[in-house]
């Protein structure tokens, strides 16, 4: 990729511009009724690490708070799955290709894919591509790509799969993980602490950015309408987030439950249509899902068609389903569900660290606990994320 | 250089420079050896201590306060642009040194090669090391070579160790920052990193970016010139601005409050980053120092360090205050804030 200067970075000042945010930031103040409260999730890691990093809980009045969702596709794969991937790598001669932060994540008994990549061949990769090129140039190893994301990473490793395919290696395959951003959504609207107890106060969601340029602003309709939640789905800027904010409240106090569009530059109504059809055409349904934090999620996650089996690493190395607890201690799953706030977890900061992980929301900085850590430890007396009603 | 054997003229085949490898038996104190030094390293560092051929450099003692630094150098890949781990090994040293106010004096440099390495490879850096030795005047008194088995190295590993004199009346130490003193930085942020990122085979990206290599011993000389009661001086390599400041912080037990708008980073080396998903703050520099002193002081040490060729682009970033967490935070250009942490895991490995 050849990274041209002037065009990018014009591109992202103006996304990210101080004045333009104090003008967002007093109109917010303005039209934030004063009586009331506001609570709104942010779906996607992507939210929260901007959120975190550009200090945007500083812009907000004190009665709008920011709730971080379950979008943080590392956080939510549950301890079992990671500990298929590690013994996986353990098998003599096979190459497990993942991303970055996948390696980090804690599994059980201290051990991570980074710690078992002192004994076994494990490689980080920027993309699925990449995996395939490392299984063309080792054809005599088993090459397993850990597939993990959203909606936004399915398209590209439905790719790998297709270009494996015409290339006929048989040495790749793909350990697939990859997740539906709607059914996490429903499941976090119909749980009890949301729907029955009000553990949980929901006024609207930001809705997820990169997701939302394949699957379009349509599926979120059905939210809107059923659960009478306001959905404005925002691009990963600051002044995106800002700007999304401002429309939340104003559906909020006009009673409105609609589907809008900040991120018009991006996500058009149906969304990328082709990608759709390449996933269809690759991927179907699984019947139901473990999530960190979330548990068993019907229809949430995809698993990789009959059609293309002989790329499906479940398939050919015959991998268990284990279901492994999170540690007693920790409260990533409360923290996904947006029923606890990091601080609120004993081990945070403690125990728990960005060096030392317990729980996943920890490592990815997409994770609310690893953002909080990171960016947002010194507001110990105003916590970054209050809730008070 | 260890290993004394002579070698008679005419009687041994010249060493092979443009096709010749490293061999086992360069590392084995014969002949081979004694010819490596001789027709490679003595060749290009050559000074009166080296010239004397003994398994140690010998010279006269110092006056006052005498410091000493070393470092080890195993960058991948050897050679980058605006440099090669031969200058940046000359460079870091130095630099380390220097960050006490120093006066560097000399040099020492050990050589690991891998058993194959191309001699012409290794001539390069030899030279490359030898021209920046010399450009910062100082030479390089003794060393060592060792070659290990073919898969037990990556091409050449160099640690270099640094003697310097710190002036009288100059007392620069990290844990000497206090609550009101002005941060700086000597230029832009990231070169190195982004430099040596773009090279790395998995990620294949073109960038203009240059590695800011370079030795900073003059610049602190200027430096300390116009104000010679700076606090603290600490090049930020590893971990970049955001790991170094965090350290200050630590050691002198204070905060630090930047400004996101004051921070001096190339473009390319922001849409770098922004592709890669890395902060600029994080990444390595070569050529780089941070230096915190007074407010007023800061006044005369800013145009001093800009009217160095190292330091045009020289800015004051932030300040230190009180803070028993010993937090570093930024104001960021959005207009919040947030906390400059440590660096957690690993962004880049073997960057120097």
């Amino acid at each position: 990729m050849t990274i041209h200067t002037k065009a990018g970075m014009k591109y992202i000042d103006e996304f990210r511009d101080g004045n333009l945010a104090g003008k967002i930031a007093a109109n917010i103040a303005a039209e934030a009724d004063p009586r009331r409260h506001y609570h709104f999730m942010e779906f996607c890691g992507g939210h929260t690490h901007a959120i975190s990093r550009h200090g945007i809980v500083d812009l907000l009045p004190g009665n709008v708070h920011m709730i971080h969702g379950p979008g943080c596709p590392v956080c939510i794969l549950p301890v079992g799955r990671v500990e298929n991937a590690i013994q996986l790598a353990q098998t003599p001669g096979l190459i497990l290709c993942s991303y970055g932060d996948m390696l980090r994540i804690p599994a059980a008994n201290g051990m991570s894919l980074l710690k078992a990549k002192a004994q076994a061949d494990i490689r980080m990769i920027y993309s699925a591509a990449d995996a395939v090129t490392i299984a063309q140039k080792n054809p005599q190893h088993q090459v397993v790509f850990l597939a993990i994301g959203f909606e936004t990473t399915t398209p590209p490793t439905a790719v790998a799969i297709k270009q494996a395919q015409q290339l006929r290696l048989d040495n790749f395959t793909v350990f697939c993980n990859h997740v539906l951003t709607p059914s996490a959504i429903s499941h976090i609207l119909q749980s009890p602490e949301v729907r029955q107890l009000g553990v949980v106060p929901l006024d609207g969601f930001v809705g997820p950015a990169h997701v939302s340029t394949v699957i379009g602003s349509q599926p979120y309709e059905y939210f809107a309408e059923e659960f009478q939640k306001p959905v404005v789905i925002a691009g990963f800027e600051p002044l995106d987030v800002m700007q999304a904010i401002l429309m939340l409240i104003r559906q909020a106090n006009e009673g409105r439950a609609e589907v809008e569009n900040e991120f018009t530059r991006a996500v058009l109504p149906a969304g990328n249509i082709k990608a759709q059809r390449l996933v269809a055409e690759v991927f179907e349904l699984r019947r139901t899902f473990e999530w960190r934090g979330l548990g068993w999620v019907p229809y949430s996650a995809l698993k990789i068609k009959s059609s293309y089996a002989d790329f499906d690493a479940e398939r050919r190395f015959r991998i268990p389903a284990i279901s492994i607890a999170d540690n007693k201690a920790c409260e990533c799953g409360a923290i996904l569900r947006g029923v606890k706030q990091p601080q609120d977890c004993k081990i945070f900061g403690t125990v728990c660290t960005p060096e030392n992980p317990i729980g996943s929301c920890m490592v990815s900085s997409e994770g609310a606990c690893a953002a909080y850590y990171s960016y947002g430890r010194f507001r110990e007396k105003n916590p970054i994320m209050t809730r008070e009603n | 250089m260890t290993g004394s054997g002579k070698v008679k003229p005419g009687y041994s085949r010249s060493l092979d420079l443009k096709k010749g490898c490293v061999e086992m038996v360069h590392g084995s104190g014969g002949r081979a050896m004694a010819q490596l030094i001789e027709q490679l390293f003595v060749a290009a560092f050559d000074n009166e201590f080296l010239r004397q051929m003994n398994d140690q450099a010998c010279f006269q003692s110092f006056n006052g306060r005498m410091v000493m630094s070393t470092d080890s150098h195993v960058i991948t890949p050897l050679f980058f642009p605006g440099g090669d781990i031969g200058s940046l090994s000359v460079h870091g040293t130095i630099n380390d040194v220097v960050m006490s106010g120093a006066k560097p004096c000399y040099l020492a440099g050990s050589f690991i090669l891998e058993e194959g390495f191309p001699l012409s490879d290794l001539k390069r850096i030899v030279d490359s090391m030898a021209q920046a030795a010399q450009a910062a005047q100082v030479p390089i008194v003794t060393g060592d070579t060792k070659v290990v088995e073919k898969g037990s190295g990556d091409g050449v590993f160099i640690t270099t160790t640094g003697l310097g004199v710190v002036p009288e009346g100059i007392h620069i130490a990290s844990n000497n920052a206090r609550p009101g003193d002005k941060i700086l930085v000597s230029g832009t942020l990231g070169d190195h990193g982004i430099a040596i990122l773009a090279l790395r085979e998995n990620l294949s990206f073109h960038t203009s970016i240059e590695s800011d290599t370079a030795a900073l011993h003059d610049l602190v000389a200027c430096m300390i010139a116009a104000v010679p009661d700076i606090h603290v001086l600490r090049d930020p390599t590893r971990g970049g601005l955001a790991a170094a400041l965090n350290e200050i912080a630590l050691q002198s037990f204070v905060g630090m409050m930047l400004y996101e708008n004051e921070l001096p980073i190339h473009e390319p080396v922001n849409a770098a980053c922004e592709f890669l998903g890395l902060d600029p703050l994080y990444i390595a520099n070569e050529g780089k120092l941070i230096a915190i002193c007074t407010p007023d002081d800061a006044e005369k040490l800013l145009p001093a360090m800009q009217a160095h060729p190292l330091g045009q682009n020289a800015a004051i970033i932030g300040e230190v205050i009180e803070d028993t967490h010993c937090f570093v935070q930024m104001q960021t250009r959005f207009g919040g804030k947030r906390v400059v942490d440590w660096l957690s895991g690993e962004q880049l490995p073997r960057i120097c």
